[in-house]
């Protein structure tokens, strides 16, 4: 009756692709940071996808667990790129060594 | 939420006839599938980063409609609450307090091949994944290890999605709870200390001060 399992999954495989390819092509770290939660993103829905195909909760589950990482992840990582900010007027990925020391 | 409701009527209002849930199914994936795309596609190719952040929402929302049309209609909202309510709103915030930068910078890359190289990267992780799916084998391990989706109460009557998860937080998986409560407070003090003032560090005095406590 619903949409076989399979399309759910390519739809994740090409939103993961589609992250990992902006995180490589970006320089911007905020927008590597919303490519990096593109690929949670689809992370999240193959979880789902395969909770619904194997009538498993545990899927259901995973995912909540890592919507909670990954918002206490962001907390962490924008502080971080405030930081950089208050040294340079940019943040691009090649400021990270001036944290250093 | 109303959006679960709706897709819930309208598969329950076709009846014997399943022709209409069936379509219904398709047709919410297939929107969900083009605001993904669309939405990935912005995030990745758009200049400015606040356009990036509401391409993002727009992902988001698609992610959303894909959960509410594999029935885990908890999570659904749980995405749009806390990533689109809140991980984007700190994102927004953050390039809103540090300026927008309008182009990235033009000087010249480290590496020169590395942005033909980064797409033909993305595009192997995509082709790899996919033959991966056709070609391997899926070890999935024991069924049912926490519980079926789809549980009966002992009365025989169904059991709702959010109750059925919340029991299974709550019993099973309450390890896990607690220590993403911790990580959730770690991650408060961690942004406190980075977010200080850095002016001078504690209990040190800054030149003025030591002057004022000698005496002139």
């Amino acid at each position: 009756m619903s949409v076989p399992s399979a399309w759910y999954l390519v739809l994740a495989a090409v939103l993961f692709g589609l992250g990992a390819t902006g995180l490589l092509i970006r320089r911007n770290v905020l927008v590597m940071y919303m490519c990096i939660e593109l690929m949670l993103n689809a992370v999240n829905l193959t979880f789902v996808t395969f909770s619904r195909t194997l009538n498993d909760l545990g899927g259901q589950a995973a995912v909540f667990f890592v919507l909670v990482v990954a918002a206490a992840e962001v907390v962490v990582g924008l502080g971080i790129i405030v930081a950089i900010y208050r040294r340079r007027a940019e943040a691009t990925a090649d400021d990270v060594h001036i944290l250093k020391g | 939420m109303t959006t679960a409701l709706l897709v819930q009527a309208a598969s329950r209002s076709a009846g014997g006839g399943t022709h209409l849930a069936h379509a219904s199914a398709w047709a919410v994936f297939a929107v969900g599938a083009g605001l993904i795309l669309v939405g990935a596609l912005g995030v990745i190719l758009l200049r400015n980063p606040v356009h990036c952040a509401l391409m993002l929402v727009v992902t988001l929302f698609g992610v959303a409609l894909e959960f509410i049309d594999q029935s885990a209609y908890f999570l659904a909202a749980i995405q749009i609450i806390v990533y689109a309510g809140a991980i984007v709103i700190l994102f927004l915030f953050v390039i809103m307090f540090l300026g927008v930068d309008r182009r990235e910078r033009a000087a010249a890359e480290r590496l020169r091949a590395q942005r033909p190289l980064a797409l033909a990267l993305g595009l192997m992780t995509l082709i790899l994944l996919l033959v991966l799916s056709r070609v391997g084998d899926w070890t999935t391990g024991a069924r049912s290890t926490s519980g079926a989706l789809n549980a009966r109460t002992a009365t025989g009557g169904a059991t709702e999605n959010v109750q059925l998860l919340g029991q299974s937080i709550y019993t099973r998986y309450l390890l896990p709870f607690e220590m993403t409560s911790a990580l959730l407070v770690i991650a408060i003090v961690a942004a406190v200390v980075m977010a200080r003032s850095r002016s001078r560090a504690a209990g040190e005095m800054s030149q003025a001060e030591q002057e004022e406590v000698t005496g002139p």
